[in-house]
């Protein structure tokens, strides 16, 4: 049989962008091993609601990992303690009876809170606005095969389009840098023969894109990668600021 | 109303160019004066706003998730169909087609899924070219893959995450879009109602889902690419977020539902662990090529299973199936399993699991060999059971998947609201009564990119350019106050249930007696068990929070009201199709072998529902669509 668990949460709650917010604190009292993370929540929150109280608000649509809603840091973490999940994938068997949780929304001048531990992260939508894209119509494509492609080069390129646009980079990073998801999109399209032409542009619009929104420079912590949860690695950077570099040298 | 398919005349491989050359055009500076809202942005709804915007529109995008990128397409492991034949394994559109057809249990139209199987090609072509990582074989050619229900290797793959890479491909399309000022996007928006003047559809109702702030857009023609109803079950492998309600309130004001009772139940899904699960996870069904799926043959069993000797093992599907044994399709796979479990046979703390065991390949093939193949199915059971699968036989058992009913659209895709259009997994149109894998992807794909662009063009060519009401107008004000009054009513009723209870006790209901398998008694008790939930919701729910402000449970609070209703559809449609078919088992109809037993003679139709009203009671009227079979014959499935 599972193992129930008595959990101490501390959360945060903010009533909107422009309130203050604060930390609350609850515990509950009959978690169990099996549950999700986000599935512990949910039972907080039928537990505030029937006591009259506000529920916490969190992002999450898919929870299977791949949808990039859930965004939450757990006790200073993004995502948790687990490597390489999100944290609707994280399952409170990875704690102990008696725990203490902190849950906070990122902390990022660019993601604004909404409510609680929801924040807006459309600024990931503007930055591949600027240049995230091959541009081809629908119905100009020619025959698929005719484009031949190295399996490697598909494979990493592949490794960098399975980014879930999640926005733990920026949470992790102690300067707020989106660059390990704008490196991931520019480094993913740039591999392929279809986006060489755009090369180029693409590279320097969505940098510019990303210093507009103000997210921050990378300076090398790696921390992005850490908490990735898909694993993408930090080469993406190296690769966007070479690729920068090229472009801006060469006036393109 | 009055049913009128559209399908043009002619052979079935002409069909659709004939109509492509025979519909009508919009001058590119009429394009400019129209405007076209989607709401929706997965594979169809994201196609098509990105096509509609390149073609000249005004577009208007909607979504409920924070970002475009997040719609439930996403989350598709396997792949995407198409009739390349580039194995040069007999592939053909017209194999693709009958394919289809057939695995649909002839319950879908042929020219709809004719023109499917036509266009995949070019599905392919188009992702390609936006730098979808599809996979590749060494010579850099494109990788394909076999799937279940086809004896050819037609399915286009980028490693688990097909739906995540096609999705992208889409929403990047549309983004370009947006820089470019073609589309406005609208996300975190919940589309409340269609507003329809004149008998036309003509804007939208929505409720911005940040400030709580109820919005009027005007256009001259919607699309709703809004996905399945699979959550009226609760637990379903939807995202949580996934919900009925712009496709129902649609039908409120006229849209047809059309075949409500075909659902899909994937079999090899993680087992529920307790009540506070809040949703399932799909394991890909390529796992049944080498596990063997059993449970004990005494009841209660309770040993470990790796100490049930050989003998007192029940390999129920190898047993029942010689031929295709633990391969055959999804829906006699997922019935098979309910079955050894309502007899007592289940495993695990609910009895509600089965056995799907790799001890055997794993002597044959090695640990390594197994690992290869399946280490991140392995992994991601370990991860959310606990249990590592390479000593342990992974638990399994089926889950709502996938719904192939929707709303009635013609071959336009227009359903019976003009200017209302529905694409994708919202709409019933070529799956039939079954939908096989690989197929959603490339439906979703077709409507958007190359279906609906060219229809919508045939519509708009027929109204006037620029026409505009005014968001002022009566039909707003009606659809805006009662959208506003459903909200209020919601948050007045502070009763001592809270929604997820509500909705857990609805989906109870449906999977017991609208689920796998369904039968008259059991059928006509869910719907007085539905009426009586839904009236005891509308006096007894709690819903916390403000209506100006993000409150996620006012949002499901709306969704769960129209769940109630959907529910109550799909048993008067299960209950009307006195036949199997498909997804749909009737246990009064079913072959010796147990198969679904279709009635060809009364049930080739389409059931498109109108709705007449909701008084305790849902009142509405069956129209039927009659199945015309002119190019196939119609056979009766066994995999024995």
């Amino acid at each position: 049989m599972s193992k129930e668990m008595t959990i101490h949460l501390k959360y945060w709650k903010q009533n909107g962008p422009n309130e203050r917010g604060h930390f609350e604190e609850y515990t509950l009292d009959s978690v169990n091993e099996h549950m999700s993370f986000l599935e512990m929540l949910d039972v907080l929150n039928e537990e505030l609601i029937l006591a009259g109280k506000e529920p916490v608000e969190f992002d999450y649509d898919c929870r299977e990992g791949i949808c990039g809603s859930c965004n939450l840091v757990i006790n200073g973490q993004a995502h948790g303690p687990k490597e390489r999940v999100a944290a609707c994938q994280l399952h409170m068997r990875n704690y102990k009876d008696g725990d203490h949780i902190t849950i906070e929304p990122p902390r990022a001048a660019s993601f604004p809170v909404i409510k609680d531990l929801v924040v807006d992260r459309s600024a990931f939508d503007r930055i591949i606005e600027a240049g995230g894209y091959v541009s081809i119509k629908t119905g100009s494509a020619t025959e698929a095969n005719s484009i031949l492609i190295q399996k490697e080069k598909a494979d990493e390129a592949f490794d960098y389009a399975t980014c879930i646009g999640c926005g733990a980079c920026v949470a992790a990073c102690p300067n707020a840098s989106a660059s390990l998801f704008t490196g991931a999109k520019i480094a993913h399209l740039n591999k392929l023969p279809q986006g060489e032409i755009e090369r180029s542009n693409r590279v320097v619009a969505m940098v510019d894109q990303m210093k507009e929104e103000g997210f921050g420079d990378c300076s090398n912590f790696a921390e992005c990668e850490a908490v990735c949860p898909v694993g993408i690695s930090i080469s993406a950077i190296a690769e966007m600021r070479k690729d920068y570099m090229k472009a801006v040298m060469s006036g393109d | 109303m009055k049913l009128d398919s559209k399908v043009p005349g002619g052979p079935l491989e002409e069909k659709w160019n004939k109509h492509i050359k025979d519909i009508k055009l919009v001058a590119p500076n009429n394009k400019r004066k129209f405007e076209i809202i989607v709401v929706g942005t997965g594979l169809a709804g994201g196609a098509a706003a990105a096509s509609f915007a390149e073609l000249g529109y005004n577009v208007r995008s909607f979504c409920i998730q924070d970002s475009a990128r997040r719609a439930h397409s996403i989350a598709a492991q396997g792949g995407i169909n198409a009739a390349k034949n580039y194995p040069n394994d007999g592939d053909s559109i017209w194999r693709l087609f009958y394919d289809t057809i057939k695995g649909g249990d002839y319950r879908s139209r042929e020219a709809n899924v004719y023109r499917l199987a036509q266009v995949s090609n070019e599905i392919i072509d188009q992702a390609v070219a936006q730098g979808v990582p599809f996979a590749r074989e060494y010579g850099g050619n494109l990788a394909n893959r076999s799937f279940g229900g086809a004896q050819v290797s037609r399915t286009f793959y980028a490693r688990g995450q097909t739906g995540q890479q096609l999705l992208l491909g889409a929403y990047q399309a549309m983004m370009r879009q947006v820089q470019n000022g073609n589309i406005k996007y609208h996300p975190r928006h919940e589309m409340l109602d269609v507003v329809v003047i004149d008998g036309q559809a003509r804007g939208i109702i929505t409720r911005d889902l940040v400030s709580g702030e109820l919005c009027r857009y005007e256009a001259d023609a919607v699309v709703l690419a809004t996905g399945g109803y699979g959550n009226v079950f609760y637990l379903s492998t939807n995202a949580k977020n996934s919900n009925v309600t712009a496709a129902w309130r649609a039908h409120k004001r006229g849209a047809a539902f059309a075949n409500p009772c075909y659902v899909q139940v994937h079999p090899t899904c993680i087992p529920v662990s307790g009540d506070y699960q809040s949703k399932l996870t799909l394991m890909s069904e390529s796992l049944r090529n080498d596990g063997r799926v059993w449970v004990p043959r005494k009841k209660g069993d309770d040993r470990h299973p790796n100490d049930i000797p050989e003998e007192e093992r029940y390999y129920y599907l190898e047993e029942r199936y010689p031929s295709f044994g633990n391969l055959v399709p999804r829906d006699v796979a997922s019935r098979n399993a309910k079955m050894v479990c309502d007899d007592g046979l289940g495993v695990g703390d609910t009895g509600l699991a089965v056995y799907l065991d790799f001890r055997d390949a794993i002597k044959r093939d090695g640990k390594d060999a197994i690992s290869a193949k399946y280490g991140n199915l392995f992994d991601m059971y370990e991860n959310i059971t606990g249990e590592n699968p390479y000593e342990r036989p992974m638990r399994i058992y089926p889950a709502v998947h996938y719904t192939m009913g929707g709303l009635w659209v013609d071959y336009n895709l227009e359903t019976t609201v003009p200017g209302l259009f529905a694409a994708g997994e919202a709409n019933f149109s070529d799956h039939g009564a079954n939908r096989l894998g690989a197929s959603a992807l490339m439906q979703g794909l077709s409507d958007g990119y190359f279906v609906l662009p060219y229809t919508i063009g045939d519509y708009l060519a027929k109204q006037e350019p620029g026409k505009r009401y005014g968001t002022d107008h009566e039909a707003f004000n009606e659809a805006e106050s009662a959208a506003q009054a459903q909200i209020d009513k919601l948050l007045s009723i502070d009763g001592d249930r809270t929604i997820i209870d509500f909705h857990r006790s609805l989906g109870k209901i449906v999977w017991d007696k609208i689920g796998i398998a369904r039968n008259k008694e059991g059928l006509e008790q869910a719907i007085e068990e539905i009426r009586e939930l839904r009236e005891e919701f509308w006096q007894n729910v709690k819903v916390p929070g403000e209506k100006n402000n993000y409150n996620k449970y006012l949002e499901f609070a709306g969704r769960v009201a129209d769940f109630f209703e959907l529910a109550e559809l799909m048993a008067v449609d299960a209950l009307d199709r006195e036949e199997s078919a498909g997804c749909h088992l009737r246990e009064e109809y079913q072959t010796e072998e147990g198969e679904a037993l279709r009635n060809d003679d009364d049930y080739s139709y389409v059931a498109a529902w109108e709705y007449k009203g909701l008084n305790g009671k849902l009142e509405e009227t069956l129209h039927k669509e009659n199945l015309e079979f002119e190019f196939v014959e119609l056979k009766q499935r066994s995999y024995k």
